[in-house]
Order: C-alpha cells, then structure tokens, then sequence
C-alpha cells in the first residue's frame, strides 16, 4: 500500500519536474504587439523561416500595450524578444523596460493610413477632420458652450454632405487603430474650434477629455476588432461610414470607396508622401540582450529592414505596408543592424 | 343535484363535448407551437452551415499554373557539388521568372515583368526546392511543374472577381486577365484538389495556408486535456459519490463544483497565466499548458457527469455485491464503474468538445498566435483550430474567407466525429435494467 502510494507521489514529482525542464530552452524568436503590425510582421516571420535555416518566429497579436507589458517584463527565455507597436514606445513603458534591464532598439518600418469608408453603391464622401469631430464627438461647441451632440444627420452639420442619418462603425477603445483615430482625427478637429484651443492652452486635460470622447448615443457603433466584419456590414448598408486600417480598403476596392480627408484621398501615394492626415507610423522594438542568445533576431532584423521586404516594391507593400520615403529608411536600415538603443 | 342533472341532460352532454374540443384544440396548439420550434431551429441550423459551406468549398480546390521548368545548374548548383545546403540557398524563385519571361517575351518593363511573376504564389520557388532536395536528378533537366497561382488569381480563374468591373476596382488588372487568358488557352491552368491545405501549417498567403498545425495543436492539447481531466474528475466523482460522509464541507464543496461549472473560461486562462507560466514558468504558446488549463475548465463538467452517471447506478446492485462480501472497494471498481461509464465516457467527450472549441483561456497564455511551424512535441508553440479561425477572419487578404469557411467545416467535422463517438461508447456499453 504504502509502495503504491510512494510511486505515485514519484511519478507526479517527475510530471512535474519533466514539465519545468521544456522551459530551459527556446530556439525560435518570440514576437508580441501590436494587431495593426501583425500582418507585416507574420509575412516577414514566415519569409524569414523559409529562407534561413533558422525556426519560422512566433508572432503573437497582442495589441500594442500588451506587447509592451510582456516586451518589458524582463531579460530571459520566457519573455519575448520583440515586440511591435502602431505607435511610438511611452516614456512610462521606455522607464519600466530600462529598470528591467532592457536595452532597446527601436525600429519604425512604415506607415498606415486609417481610413473612413462607405459602399461604392452610394456617392463618394469628402469630408474634414472638423466635420468628423462634429459628427462623433460626446460633446461639441455651440453657440459658446459644449452641449451634447445635436447633430442627427450628416447634413445637419454641413448642408454640402448627405442627407443622411450619422452611423458610424469603427474599432472599441481597446483597440489600437482607434487611439490612433482619435488623436489624429478627432483632436485634429477639435482644435479647429477657438474655444477648444484656448482649453488646449489652459487645461491639457480637459481638452483631451473633450476631444477624446466619442458619442454614445447610437451614431457611432463599436464593430469590434474584425475589420473584415465592417466591411461586410458597410456592403449591406449603403448609409454606413466604417473607420479601419488602409490594407482592408486596398483589398476590398471593389466594394467600398474612402473619404477625401480635407480634400485627400486616401491612396497608396497620399499615405507614402505624408498628405493623407489620419495616418501613423509603425514600429518594432527589439530586446539587445535576446541578440545572440536566441539565434536569428539580428538576421530577422535584417529581413525586415530590407528593400526586399519594406521597400518601395517589397512584399510588404503587397500586404498594404506604406514604406518610409528612401532615405529614411536608409537611416533605419543602419540603425536597425548596428542595434543602436534607444534614448529617452 | 340529482334532478338538475335529470332535467337537464342534454346541457351537460353539450359542456363536456364543448369542453373536450377545447382540450384537443389545445393539444394540438401546442404540438403544432413544439414542431415550429424545431422547424425554426432547423432553418437556422440549416442556414447557418449553408452559408459555412458557401463561403468554404472553393478553398478546397486551387489554381494551378503550368510552367516549363529548366532546372539550370549554374542557378541551383554552379560548383556541381550536390551539396544539400548549397541546393537548400539556391534562387528556385528565379526559374520561375524565367519560365514566365519565356512564354511572355513582349513584358519586358521592370514594373510588368513584376506583376508578371506576381500571378504564381510566392510559395512556387519552394514548390521546386522541395523537388530538387528530394531528387536532385532533376539538376539540368527541363520539366512541366504544376505550380500554385497567387489568391488574386485563383479567385479571378474561380470566378469571385468580375472582369466586367472597371479595372481600378478590381485587383486583377486587364494585362493580368490577358496574361490567365493565353495561358489558359494553352491548357496550363488548372483548378485541382488543394491536398497542401490538409498537409502544411499556417501562411500568410492564403494560396499556401494550410490546417494541419492547428489541426495537430488541437490534437495534442487535447490528449494532455484528457490524461488530466478524465483520471481526477472520476476519481473525484467516485469519492464524493460513493465514499465521501455527507456533512456540511462535502456540501460546500458540491456547490463549488457546480458553480466552477458557470464560470466564463476565460478565468481559467488568467489562472493558467498566473500559476502555469508566471509561478511554474512554463512555455508560452505549448499545448501542454493549453491542456492544462483546458483540463481545469473541463474538470467540474466531467465531475458533474460522472456523479450524475454513479448516482443513477440503481443501489440494488451496491447492496448486492455488499451483501455477497464484496468490500467498498471492490463493489465500486467491479460493478458501479463499469455500469457507470457510458454516462462518464459521455460527460467526458462533451466536456472535450467543449475544449476543442474555447479560444478565450488560450489567448492569455499566448495560443492566439501565428505559428507555421507543425509542432512536434507538447513544448512546441501551437495553436488551435478555432484560434486559427479567429486569426484567417481577421486577415485582410479576400481569399482568407474562404479558408476561415473550411477551417470552420473542418472543426465541425472533429466535433462531429467526437459526438459520434459518445454516441457509439454509450450504444456499447450501456445496460438497461
């Protein structure tokens, strides 16, 4: 009885310890971050996997703040080694990762533009952040002070646009594309309006509080994270305006059609030559101490920032990657191989 | 009351006539309401795997495109030396540009000549390097190879992009479509079985993505699920059953299981977070700790089965085999288990096909992730099957949808085949008294 039960007690010991032996080692490259990167970083992983000998990289999609949590939690085989980004390292993320030890190399690798669409069944939109800002905002001016959003129609704002109910689908506030939107679009807008500057001067806050906040009354409706799902939805419904990223109107042009933003169109050279005005950069930003320990970062480095992949005609911009004008991203290139860290 | 009844016979006769009609009325309401509700759950059922199949069936076929292939030595091995690393670096991609360049000798712009070579997946020059690692005969030789075409093109030969559209709407462009159309004049483009999306993991080009690394996650997250619920939940439920005083801590203990039952699974992936990866430090991304949180979502269902199938062993037969001498022991592993384990067995594929359709508990411990590699072992990283879903519907490229629709058949299938096999484990064993 007694030998029984030892040899079970042995046999959960050596489950156990067998199963804290599979964390010792790791030999491909772990990546984290940002679900607006993913698509690039997978592309450039499973490149890089075939073309080398080395282990096709694991790519996880996160989202952004997530990635920097996992990125800068510290130095070993349990913690990633990269992570991307669709927006620029915080200096609070930038501290925690330094106490951790980290040495950062940051890495920008292009651009994406966020764009407003609607069903190619109904006229093209052209539209200015100002307007946007009176369409979706919580709270806009009128007549002196902030009231809640009267407006019910597009027209209602401006009678050039459509008659037509305000039904926006756009990304939840976990979402990295909407950070984005609302900082470029609608505090964008927002600064159009005197009473709002003089806010923006005074109390920084309060203005972001203001700008920041989108309505709630039904107008705009959280369609998830699913950009596919919005432009499913966009086709049934010719009255709907969808806000996601550009690669999803660059495959789906047969369907939907993007809003001039301020008289721009939302296109490929637009977005690369800076004139589209809700777009933002991305990054990736790599551990210096995993270099050399796990094997291939340098060298999946280097496949990122290669011509092949993120230049003008590489198979990124196959993948809807907007690539950085050709000298900036010369001066990457060379930031990236040398793994300059980066300073706050 | 004799003589109301004597007066007035007919009255009465008239009520309970009138009286039965309604009850009959009724019945028959409420038959015709239960039949409308299987009818209405069967149009949706009905509706809901047409549309799956709708979307899904043409992944199961792929555009191919024949090329003459001259597999030049000076490109693949200049030196002559069959060495398998330096057949492993060679540029295979450029014999495939070449062989388009031939039929094509008009393209000769830079930007054409792309677009060009655009029309066979990216995945062709390994389509070859495999060719030539396992035969290197073929070194010098020139040979018909059916290779992939890009997904824009497969959706254009399949029919899903309109060459009536106006050419800036559609991404196949009138030189592309004049390009398809020659070849395919000559016979050298066809639409075939695609057998590489049972047979090659993820991809980020949907013409290359395949099932089977999901398909092996599952697999292999589900066998540590299955050695880890399966032994502890019976053996819990036979010891509350059959063993356990009935006092106020086995009460709590009871209601605890039932309620851990209702728990929304994702808390079981922070649990596995906190306890697995953080304090054990195991892998991220391995099915074996997807199995072992999957195994602690599982846990209270197989419990809760397995007690209900114990208590429904009729107690004549515990009594009996007391009666005759047998001890606790033996009357539990003689005659209740056996007698209980159609119940249990089908407590327990319902509680795996539950698990084999959870991505929430997976996310947080990092399964939610793009993986091409096949995994080998229970460290390696993996996903699963409705991970693998979730990840191609949310991919840009069109051509995924249809690869989310037969992703989607080939989960069904699983949890079909689990059912099935519920259904067999309980027609064989099952004894009735």
């Amino acid at each position: 009885m007694i030998k029984k039960t030892l040899v079970a007690a042995v046999a959960a010991a050596l489950t156990l310890s067998a199963a804290q032996a599979f964390a010792q080692n790791r030999s491909q490259i772990r990546i984290v971050g940002s679900s607006t990167v993913f698509p690039f970083s997978t592309a450039v992983a499973e490149q890089f996997g075939r073309a080398t000998k080395f282990k096709t990289p694991v790519v996880e999609s996160t989202g952004s703040g997530g990635g920097m949590k996992l990125f800068c939690a510290g130095v070993g085989v349990e913690h990633p080694d990269i992570t991307n980004a669709s927006r620029r390292i915080k200096a609070s993320e930038f501290e925690k990762c330094t106490k951790g030890g980290i040495t950062i190399t940051e890495v920008k690798i292009g651009f994406d533009g966020i764009v407003l669409a609607n069903s190619k069944s109904s006229p093209p939109l052209e539209l200015t952040k100002k307007q946007i800002y009176q369409a979706l905002a919580k709270e806009v001016p009128l007549g002196g002070k902030m009231v809640p959003n009267p407006y019910k129609k597009w027209s209602d704002i401006d009678p050039s646009l459509p008659n037509a109910r305000i039904e926006v689908l756009g990304p939840p506030p976990t979402s990295g594309t909407r950070d984005a939107f609302v900082e470029l679009a609608m505090e964008g807008g927002a600064r159009t309006f005197d009473s709002l500057k003089a806010l923006r001067k005074a109390d920084k806050k309060a203005f972001k509080a203001a700008a920041h906040a989108i309505r709630e009354d039904g107008a705009y409706v959280e369609a998830g994270e699913n950009d596919n799902l919005i432009v499913q939805k966009l086709e049934a419904n010719p009255n709907a305006i969808g806000i996601f990223g550009f690669s999803f109107l660059d495959q789906n042009a047969d369907k939907i059609q993007g809003a001039a933003i301020g008289g721009v169109e939302p296109s490929f050279e637009n977005i690369a030559a800076g004139d589209y005005g809700i777009s933002r950069s991305m990054y990736f930003y790599v551990k210096k101490e995993h270099v050399g320990v796990i094997p291939g970062i340098a060298e999946f480095v280097a496949e990122f920032t290669s011509e092949k992949a993120s230049g003008e005609e590489g198979y990124l911009t196959d993948k809807g990657l907007i690539p950085l004008p050709a000298a900036e991203r010369k001066t990457v290139r060379s930031g990236a191989t040398k793994l300059a860290p980066l300073t706050m | 009351m004799t003589d109301v009844i004597a007066s007035d016979p007919l009255r009465k006769a008239d009520i309970s006539a009138k009286r039965l009609k309604r009850r009959y009325a009724a019945e028959a309401r409420f038959r015709a309401y239960g039949l409308l509700a299987i009818l209405a759950a069967i149009a949706v059922l009905g509706l809901l795997l047409s549309s799956v199949v709708m979307q899904g069936y043409s992944a199961f076929t792929q555009t191919e495109i024949a090329l003459e292939i001259h597999f030049d030595p000076e490109v693949i091995d200049p030196e002559g030396s069959r060495d398998p690393d330096t057949l492993a670096q060679a540029d295979y991609r450029l014999l495939v540009k070449r062989a388009l360049y031939e039929l094509f000798p008009g393209v000769t712009k830079r930007r054409d000549k792309r677009r060009l070579t655009g029309l066979v997946s990216s995945g062709a020059g390994f389509t070859l390097q495999n060719m030539v690692m396992d035969e290197p005969e073929l070194i010098g030789r020139t040979q018909e190879v059916w290779v992939k075409s890009s997904d824009d093109v497969d959706s254009f030969v399949k029919g899903f992009i309109d060459r009536d559209l106006p050419p800036e709407d559609r991404r196949i462009k009138d030189d592309e479509i004049a390009w398809i159309d020659a070849l395919a004049a000559r016979g050298d483009v066809a639409t075939r079985f695609n057998g590489s999306f049972f047979t090659t993991g993820d991809s980020r080009e949907p013409e290359q993505a395949g099932i089977l690394g999901a398909v092996v996650g599952s697999v292999l997250t589900l066998v540590i699920t299955l050695l880890l619920s399966f032994p502890l939940g019976v053996l819990a439920a036979v010891y509350l059953e059959e063993f356990a005083p009935k006092n106020r801590w086995t009460d709590l203990i009871e209601v605890n299981i039932n309620n851990l039952a209702a728990v929304p699974s994702i808390i079981f992936g922070l649990l596995g977070l906190a306890v697995f990866l953080n304090f054990m430090g195991l892998p991220r991304s391995a099915p074996l700790v997807g199995g072992m949180v999957l195994a602690l979502m599982t846990l209270p269902t197989v419990i809760i089965a397995a007690r209900a199938a114990f208590a429904s062993v009729p107690p004549s037969i515990r009594e009996a085999a007391l009666g005759i001498g047998a001890s606790k022991l033996q009357t539990v592993t003689h005659h209740v288990l056996p007698l209980a384990l159609p119940g249990v067995l089908t407590g327990t594929i319902i509680g795996m096909a539950r698990a084999l359709g959870e991505t929430a508990p997976l996310l947080l411990i990092g399964m939610v992730a793009f993986v091409v590699d096949i995994p080998g072992s229970f460290s390696d990283p993996a996903t699963v099957l409705p991970v693998q879903i979730y990840i191609w519907v949310d991919s840009p490229e069109r051509a995924f949808v249809a690869k989310t629709g037969a992703a989607i058949m080939v989960l069904l299938a699983f949890l079909i085949a689990m059912n099935a096999l519920a259904v067999v484990l309980r027609k064989r064993f099952e004894r009735r008294w």
